[in-house]
Order: C-alpha cells, then sequence, then structure tokens
C-alpha cells in the first residue's frame, strides 16, 4: 500500500515537472495563438544556461537564475527578431518554421557544448532523500513539486488579478478593440511570448539536474506536453495545472500497474512485450478519448460570445 | 545514410579500406554492401549477433567487442558474485533485450524482475521505487548515453546507490562520467578496457590523450586506437601495399600488434577473443571520477556466436 502511495506520489511528481513546460506553451499556444515546437528548445536552452553558470559560479541557484532570465531576454529577442512575423500566418506556417528552428538549435547546441550530456548537480543540500511516511523520497523532487506549485499560484495571480493580466485575457478574446483603445498589442505579445521562454528555462534549469542535459533533449518531452495542453485545455493556466497531472499519473501509474496486470493473466514474455509498449500509448488513448467528448479539452478557458 | 556513404567511398573515392561504424543498426544496413564489393572492413564499435554467426565475412574485423560480451561479463560476475535474487532493466527496443538476453546466458539463476522502459524515458523514479520493494541483491541494467545520465541520478537521489548494488553495461562509461562525477561513484560496468590498465601502450595512450584533451579517455577512443595500431601492424607486414587483399587480410588476422587491452586475438569470425572486466567508478590518482578495474571473470572470451560462423 505504501508502495502505491509512493507511485501516486511519483506520478503527481511527474506531473508538475510537465506543468513547468506546459504553463508557457499553453499561454503562447492560446492568447497569441502561436504554435510554437521551439518550446522544446527554450527549455534545453534553459538546462545549458543553467548547467553553464553552475559550472563557473558552483551556485545552484544562480544557474536557476541565469536560466530563467537568460531564455526570457532570448525568446523576447526571438520574437522581436522574426518570429512575429509568424503570429500572423496560419499555424502550418507556423509549424514549419519553428521546426526548422528545433533543428537549428539543436545542432546549435551540439556544436557550442559538444554532443555529450554535460554536467549538471543537484545543490549538496538536497542531493539526499528524505524519509516520509515510511517511505524514501528524494528531497530535490520536493524542491521541483514546490516549484510547480508557486508557478502556478503566480501565473494565475498575474493572469486574474493584475493590469497585465487583464490586457492579457482581452487581448486573446478581441486584439483590435485592445489595440484600437491605446494599448501596444504588439509588446504585450513579446512579453507573453518572453514569459512562456521563462517558464521554459525555469523548467529546464530545474529539471535538469534529474535528467540529462543533451542537444535534443527538448523534443521528446515537448510531445507529453502538447498532450497535456490538449487535454487541459489550450490556452488555460488551470487546464495545463490539472491536464499535467492527469498525464503524469496515467503515464506512471500506467508504466508500472499495466505489465503487472498483464503478467496475471499472460505469459511473462508476452506481459514484459505488450506490457511497456501499451503503457506508452495510455496517454495518448486518454488524449483521444478527450478529444473525442470534449474538443476543447477538460478546463477550457470560458470565453464571451461574440 | 550510412548505406549511402559507403557506397560513396567504395564506388567514388575508391578507397581501399573502411573503418569505423558506431551503431549496430547502420552496421546491418552496411555489410551488404561492404560484402558486395569485397571491400576489407575494420569495425570500431558496433558488433552485432548476426556478423559474428551466419553472416560473418572473412573480409570484416572487429577491435571492439562482440555486442552481447559486455553484458557476458556482467551476468558471470553477478554469478561469481552469489547473487540470488537478481533484477534487470533496460529500455525497450533491440538492443535492451540483447543485452538482457547476454547477461541471462552466464547468470542462469531465474531473475526476479526484469522491466523493459520507454526508449528515452526522462523519469524512472517510478520503476525505481518499484524494484526498491522488490528488495534484490543486486540491479543490472543496460542504460546508453543521455539514459544511463538520467538513470544514475535518479537512483542516487532516491537513496538506492549504495543500497543495491548496480551493474550495468554502457551505463556509467567515457561519455557519461564527465556530465555524472561523483554522483555514479561505486557503480559497477563490464567491459575490455579501462584507463587503469597498467600495461605500457595503455599508460602510453592514456597519458598522450589526457595531454591533448584534458580528459579521461573513453573506452571507445581506446577501441578505435586499437583499430589504428592493428591497420598499422598489417600494413608494415605487407610493405605498405594494399592491392593483395588476401595478403592484407591474411596479415590483418593475425593481429601482430600490442594492444591496449594487453591479450588480444581474433576468433574464425573476425571478433576479439579477450578477457573480459569489470570495472568501479571510483576516483583515479589525480582525484579525477575514473574506472578502477576490479575483477576479470571472463577470461579469452570468445562470443557465443562463432560457431554458427561458417569461416574456419
Amino acid at each position: 500500500m505504501s508502495l502505491f502511495i509512493a507511485q501516486l506520489l511519483n506520478g503527481l511528481q511527474f506531473g508538475i515537472l510537465l506543468f513547468l513546460l506546459a504553463a508557457g506553451l499553453t499561454l503562447v499556444f492560446g492568447i497569441m495563438s502561436f504554435i510554437n515546437l521551439a518550446h522544446g528548445v527554450l527549455y534545453m536552452l534553459g538546462a545549458y544556461f543553467a548547467a553553464a553558470a553552475f559550472a563557473l559560479t558552483q551556485s545552484f541557484l544562480l544557474g536557476v537564475i541565469v536560466a530563467t532570465v537568460g531564455v526570457f531576454l532570448v525568446a523576447a529577442a526571438a520574437d522581436r527578431l522574426g518570429l512575429s512575423v509568424l503570429h500572423r500566418r496560419d499555424h502550418l506556417d507556423q509549424v514549419l518554421a519553428t521546426f526548422g528552428i528545433v533543428i537549428f538549435c539543436n545542432e546549435l547546441v551540439r556544436w557550442i557544448w559538444g554532443n555529450a550530456p554535460v554536467f549538471m548537480d543537484t545543490p549538496a543540500a538536497l542531493s539526499d532523500s528524505l524519509d516520509i511516511f515510511g517511505f524514501i523520497y528524494p528531497a530535490y523532487r520536493l524542491v521541483i513539486l514546490a516549484a510547480g506549485l508557486v508557478v502556478a499560484v503566480g501565473l494565475y495571480w498575474l493572469i486574474e488579478r493584475t493590469r497585465i493580466g487583464m490586457l492579457i485575457r482581452a487581448g486573446a478574446s478581441n486584439r483590435v478593440m485592445v489595440s484600437a483603445l491605446g494599448v501596444n498589442i504588439g509588446w504585450l505579445n513579446v512579453f507573453i511570448f518572453a514569459l512562456g521562454g521563462g517558464l521554459a528555462g525555469l523548467a529546464g534549469a530545474l529539471i535538469g539536474p534529474i535528467t540529462s542535459v543533451q542537444p535534443g533533449m527538448g523534443d521528446g518531452v515537448l510531445i507529453l506536453t502538447l498532450v497535456v495542453i490538449v487535454i487541459g485545455g489550450i490556452g488555460s493556466i488551470r487546464g495545463a495545472f490539472l491536464g499535467a497531472l492527469i498525464v503524469g499519473l496515467v503515464d506512471t501509474l500506467g508504466r508500472i500497474y499495466l505489465p503487472m496486470l498483464l503478467r496475471n493473466i499472460a505469459d511473462p514474455s508476452v506481459a514484459n512485450a505488450v506490457g511497456p509498449a501499451l503503457a506508452s500509448i495510455g496517454v495518448y488513448l486518454l488524449m483521444a478519448v478527450v478529444l473525442a467528448f470534449k474538443p476543447d479539452g477538460l478546463f477550457p478557458v470560458r470565453r464571451r460570445q461574440g | 545514410m550510412g548505406v549511402q556513404s559507403i557506397q560513396k567511398l567504395i564506388e567514388k573515392d575508391k578507397v581501399d579500406l573502411i573503418t569505423g561504424v558506431t551503431f549496430s543498426n547502420v552496421m546491418m544496413a552496411v555489410a551488404k554492401p561492404l560484402a558486395d564489393a569485397n571491400m576489407i572492413f575494420i569495425g570500431s564499435n558496433a558488433g552485432p549477433g548476426p556478423l559474428a554467426g551466419p553472416q560473418c565475412n572473412q573480409n570484416f574485423f572487429f577491435t571492439s567487442w562482440q555486442n552481447d560480451a559486455q553484458s557476458e561479463v556482467m551476468g558471470k560476475f553477478a554469478a561469481d558474485r552469489g547473487y540470488k535474487r537478481v533484477y534487470v532493466m533496460a529500455p525497450n527496443y533491440q538492443a535492451g533485450k540483447d543485452f538482457v538476453s547476454g547477461f541471462k546466458r552466464f547468470y542462469p539463476t531465474p531473475l526476479v524482475g526484469e522491466v523493459y522502459t520507454q526508449l528515452n524515458q526522462p523519469d524512472y523514479s517510478a520503476e525505481i521505487a518499484q524494484m526498491m520493494a522488490a528488495k534484490p541483491d543486486a540491479l543490472y541494467v543496460f542504460y546508453p548515453g543521455g539514459m544511463g545520465v538520467a538513470f544514475v541520478r535518479q537512483m542516487r537521489q532516491a537513496g538506492a546507490l549504495g543500497k543495491v548494488p548496480l551493474l550495468s553495461t554502457s551505463t556509467t562509461d567515457g561519455s557519461t562520467l564527465p556530465a555524472l562525477k561523483e554522483t555514479a561513484l561505486g557503480v559497477l560496468s563490464g567491459t575490455f578496457w579501462g584507463p587503469d590498465f597498467p600495461n605500457p601502450v595503455s599508460q602510453k595512450f592514456v597519458a598522450d590523450f589526457r595531454a591533448k584533451y584534458k580528459r579521461i579517455p573513453s573506452q571507445y577512443a581506446a577501441q578505435a586506437y586499437d583499430a589504428a595500431l592493428l591497420l598499422d601492424s598489417a600494413l608494415k607486414k605487407t610493405g605498405g601495399k594494399v592491392d593483395d587483399k588476401a595478403a592484407l587480410r591474411a596479415a590483418l588476422r593475425q593481429a601482430d600488434f600490442k594492444s591496449l587491452r594487453g591479450n588480444f586475438k581474433f576468433s574464425a569470425n573476425g571478433f576479439p577473443v579477450q578477457d573480459m572486466h569489470v570495472f568501479e567508478v571510483a576516483k583515479d590518482s589525480t582525484g579525477e571520477v575514473s574506472l578502477k578495474t576490479i575483477a576479470t571473470p571472463l577470461k579469452a572470451h570468445a562470443d557465443a556466436y562463432v560457431s554458427q560462423c561458417p569461416l574456419k
């Protein structure tokens, strides 16, 4: 039983990890209607910036700050220097252009830092595990959990309670009217895009010490992140949060318990072959079911008709 | 891609000999064009089973290892240590399954768990928790590259390293240790060569490599170095001539060179007969995280496929 609770916690924790990535993507996609496949690149850059700053200063906190601010600035610059042209193009153009950026940036990173994974470690104080209710849990994972919650609350406050958030919401429902009222919607878009980038950078910096910092590290995770925002409802922070938790739980528990269930009903060698295969398509099946019954996702943004 | 490059080398550049090839799937794809062109080939990494068995070729020589050897040595090591309850984990693709079957060939006791994870999975916390709950005597894994970095870090963070002996293949090698450093201390892995070998060829190689690249050479650098030494020895025997394929082939087959790994000779199928060792991640005399030889479970080890190779 305590193992099941531990696995639940692992699932939630993986969900929080996905949320850190999904938060930025859903903002850019939902509010600016811009499909940014290069979101995974921003995450990769965050991890590399953090690793580089960590190597220079030996300070983990500084690494996280450099990654977040650095990727925020990179995203802002990228938007000003050309990506903004894509905002008014159709989605296929955006997919093609940002996919090109993914390939370019992966090679650029390979060129600068090399193909092998680079060194990145958790701060010494957090490298051990804690004993909670009788099971062992890595201390660093709790930091990620906390960071995810802080980001969730912070974004909610920003969008729902501040003037900028109000303008963002207004821009999402009628950008012409907002700009007619004298608001510079272009700069508002730069801010949203950079904010999404900064969040991806923060995610990269925090996840780097758990996984491997290497070229192309954002590509695989991006697909799961897209699943998260589709399930949660595009443009909704709440949807991204709950969607990420659902995907994290389904993926983790499916990976563990599907092969175990199969072993009870089938030959072990068959179970070993079919179990992981089934578990790996679990979240995509979930997405298909959600799309069939609720095409806007489980927690869509409330939009005024007009 | 690989096939195109090989065909360009054979048809356009008209080279006399080809060396290299890292990935087993690429190796299988280029084996046919190489064989059709009657090309002499020195493989420095990939060693897929079919090329050691029924599809072996008298023109192919490998200075690396047959793929299974690196897991067979860990299986033998686990059996020698008398571990009763062994748990294995590997990515769910062909190489992952091959390494597990290599391990089982020399570790006949039934496994307490056999788990295949998704290829390039980012998070192993759930599988590690499951493994710890099974309370195994030892864990064997095959997680190359970035997967190995992630897996070893998460084992450390979960407090599992040190509690369960971690036996591995290609998980803590020269390509991942620079990213892992102290995190990987104590992890065991099996291969044919380590930077602490006392023989003079190896010591000179390590010293020269460190002077030039400022890091400890990996086994991959070592096996490519041996490929160059082998070629050098053969060319000396033929007086630098490469036109007479039969003479060059005979010279290569003799393997008359001082290998980094000490004993070295070829089986009938062109794969090495060599000692296989177990290494522990430990700090070397300069304080750098490196590999330390701790056991040699398989001496003068030939691969399991040579009996299926028609060459004599």
